[in-house]
């Protein structure tokens, strides 16, 4: 039996929006065509990229994996349509740096031809281990698809928690994006089958839906699909932003608060995507990877708007021509909804695994950015903030680049929503401030661990010229005993034979030196001419001597 | 008069046992004072303050030999926290000791051009640079600290000096406020 009358708790703060949702909602869910060149960013989930295991120049088919997960925190990537590896090289990605990184480009044959499964189709995922549904879904390369992109398979990793309650998050508060209403109308059974499995893998007792009471059709396929089994909750909450953040909603079902830096699964809870539900069905059930999504394209940029399955690594660009969206008249594009999304800076960028919606606007409909005001502590921002932060302190702090003093007022609890952006009276772009710090920080840590490394290596290093020194002095010293101590013998015949010839030689000039024989008794005269030869022959030798 | 005299005495000698056994148990191997300063360098073992290293530099500061304006990589942030540290008063950068660099560097090393003539090897404070006599030498980026100590010696010319790279995962948003300044547009949502 499901409830749907559950008593709600209601999160501190947040916001009614214009929800802009309809526009995309009035047609079902198109497949978009096989592109013409597939992108597949290796990083496209929180933590190392996938190290790629297929070369330029190779064939591959459809759902073959074509990176490996790299570490426990990473996951796999697939082709998503078949061809052949064109390049692995650095290309433009959605991601708010406008920095380059690796990516496999494929160009597609058109045929999408899919290799066998390797897991047999219609297996029972009762009869798998906990570490084998895992194992799957790591394999299937499965991150989470609300945008935050965090591999699935860590958080399907209970360990030694006990977890109580598998929280679905349905709620997308986000204005435009539909993509996941859209999938639970159409997708619902999908949905709960995979809500199942997770909540095997995770040996949940009590399963929780959440979905915002907006979305009337999606409540209707989820309770058809449900079909009265009475261990899934399937919970109306308060349409309200930020209803779909993952703290406030698991707040606004139990009423539990996951501790500040901490996860929810510290409390018994742990929550996933009903996207990530879907995908899951899709890996355990059909054996197939993630490879594609659906994704939102709507905004004034767009002149029918819908919701698309998507093949991952899609160009953009070639969706926006799909929809026929006038190029020249577009002034910008966000990846993600107007809250929480980013820029996009060039179309040519995938669709990645983590983008729900590409929102175009045209020039005309552009707000213009306006130039902020100085902060007049109206506390507008507190009013709205669904952490329960000071958003004027956060900047204050912000903006004199105190980052101890920020991190004491719980700057990372802030989720980035946006609201606080919205009230403000005098336009000051909050987050922005917020996502400066946070990066900041990071980037102070990230210094600091180096510097660390650095002080070691170097103090390894002058340890090491020390001991050089000493061996060298060592060595030195021992040589110089060894050849005080036994000048003469020495164990080098070579020396030995030229010592022996020079000690011959010194011999026979001694005996030499006895005056010759016929040198006795000589007159003054001849001893004089004697003297006088000896002298001459002296003089020959001093001067042939330098020459 | 004779028991206070004893008992006193007693206690005077478990204490002393009690001192001198705490000052071998716990003794401090190095000053704390140059410990706490060497935390705050940036250990690019650059010298550019003169001393040869982060920690000589340390030691000079803690004796009071050298002033707390001495070290370019660190820059006005290193500063401030020695001034905290010490209680003194933060100093501009004594320009004498070089400029603080725009954005961080790391160096690498031409392959073509390389000699092997393991100099630069001979220079590097951390040994970051790998190689042998007439063989290639490489920079380990990971662990350059960008002090440039390798170029001078190099005969050939063949080290470049290269901003660090950015990627992904260690990028940072721009600073809001210099944005504002520039007057150019806030980056963000329609």
């Amino acid at each position: 039996m499901s409830h749907s009358n559950r008593k709600t708790f209601n999160f501190h703060g947040g916001l009614h929006l214009d929800e802009h949702k309809s526009i995309s909602t009035s047609r079902p869910i198109e497949t978009a065509p096989i592109p013409p060149l597939l992108i597949l960013p290796l990083l496209q989930h929180i933590g190392n990229p996938a190290i790629p295991c297929v070369k330029v120049g190779e064939n591959v088919l459809k759902n073959q994996c074509i990176a490996n997960a790299d570490g426990p925190v990473s996951t796999t990537l697939h082709a998503s349509s078949s061809g052949t590896v064109t390049a692995i090289e650095k290309r433009s990605i959605p991601h708010p740096s406008n920095l380059d990184v690796m990516c496999i480009v494929i160009e597609t044959d058109g045929r999408d031809t899919s290799i066998e499964q390797s897991h047999a189709s219609t297996e029972e995922y009762l009869s798998l281990s906990r570490h084998d549904i895992q194992q799957r879904i790591k394999e299937a390369g499965i991150v989470g698809l609300g945008g935050a992109g965090f591999p699935s398979h860590i958080k399907l990793n209970a360990n030694k928690h006990l977890v109580e309650t598998l929280i679905i998050n349905a709620a997308e508060c986000e204005p435009y994006i539909s993509c996941d209403d859209m999938l639970i109308r159409e997708h619902a059974e999908s949905i709960i089958n995979g809500l199942r499995i997770m909540q095997h893998a995770l040996n949940a007792k009590h399963c929780m839906i959440g979905i915002e009471d907006n979305k009337v059709e999606a409540h209707a396929a989820l309770q058809a699909a449900i079909n009265g089994s009475d261990d899934i909750e399937l919970v109306r909450v308060p349409t309200r932003y930020p209803a779909g953040g993952e703290r406030q909603l698991i707040y606004n079902l139990t009423g539990k608060q996951a501790p500040s830096q901490g996860r929810p699964l510290d409390i018994g809870i742990v929550c996933h995507n009903a996207g990530t539900a879907a995908a899951v069905d899709d890996a355990i059930t059909r054996g197939i990877p993630l490879t594609s999504r659906v994704v939102t394209l709507t905004g004034s940029g767009i002149p029918q708007p819908r919701n698309m399955h998507v093949r991952i690594g899609t160009p953009i660009q070639y969706l926006l021509d799909h929809c026929h969206s006038p190029k020249e008249d577009i002034a910008n594009i966000l990846i993600g909804g107007p809250m929480m999304g980013f820029k996009l800076n060039s179309a040519d960028a995938p669709v990645t695994k983590t983008c729900n919606c590409i929102l175009a606007t045209l020039q005309r409909d552009a707000i213009k950015p306006s130039t902020p005001m100085p902060c007049i502590r109206c506390g507008d921002c507190v009013e709205v903030c669904p952490v329960n932060l000071l958003p004027q302190q956060l900047y204050w702090h912000a903006h004199a680049q105190d980052f101890d003093a920020i991190q004491d007022y719980n700057l990372f609890d802030c989720i980035e929503c946006g609201c606080c952006d919205v009230v403000c009276p005098s336009r000051i772009p909050l987050v922005q401030y917020f996502r400066f710090s946070k990066t900041t920080i990071w980037q102070q840590e990230r210094d600091k661990e180096k510097s660390n490394k650095a002080r070691q290596r170097h103090e390894l290093r002058l340890e090491r010229l020390e001991q050089e020194k000493r061996e060298k002095r060592e060595r030195h010293n021992r040589k110089k005993a060894a050849l005080k101590k036994k000048p003469e013998q020495s164990d080098d015949p070579k020396k030995a034979a030229i010592l022996a010839a020079m000690k011959r030689v010194q011999d026979k000039k001694l005996a030499s030196n006895t005056n010759p024989a016929n040198t006795d008794n000589l007159t003054p005269e001849q001893q004089a001419k004697v003297d006088e030869a000896d002298r001459r022959r002296k003089e020959q030798n001093a001067d042939t001597k330098p020459s | 008069m004779l028991t206070a005299i004893i008992t006193l005495l007693v206690i005077a000698v478990i204490f002393g046992l009690i001192l001198g056994f705490a000052a071998v148990r716990f003794k401090v191997e190095s000053d704390p004072v140059v410990d706490e300063i060497d935390k705050l360098l940036p250990q690019t073992q650059c010298g550019q303050c003169t001393y040869p290293g982060c920690r000589p530099y340390a030691e000079a500061i803690a004796n009071g030999e050298a002033e707390i304006n001495q070290c370019p990589p660190g820059g006005e942030p290193t500063i401030i926290a020695l001034a905290d540290l010490l209680g003194r008063d933060p100093l501009p950068l004594n320009p004498e000791h070089g400029e603080v660099k725009e954005e961080k560097t790391v160096v690498i090393i031409d392959e073509e051009i390389c000699i092997g003539c393991t100099l630069c090897i001979q220079a590097c404070p951390v040994d970051a640079i790998v190689g042998a006599a007439k063989q290639m030498h490489t920079v380990i980026i990971d662990n350059c600290t960008g002090c440039d100590l390798c170029i001078p010696p190099c005969p050939v010319d063949c080290i470049y000096i290269v901003p660090e790279k950015k990627s992904a995962s260690n990028w940072q948003w721009p600073n809001p406020a210099e944005i504002e300044k520039t007057a150019s547009d806030p980056e963000g949502s329609s």
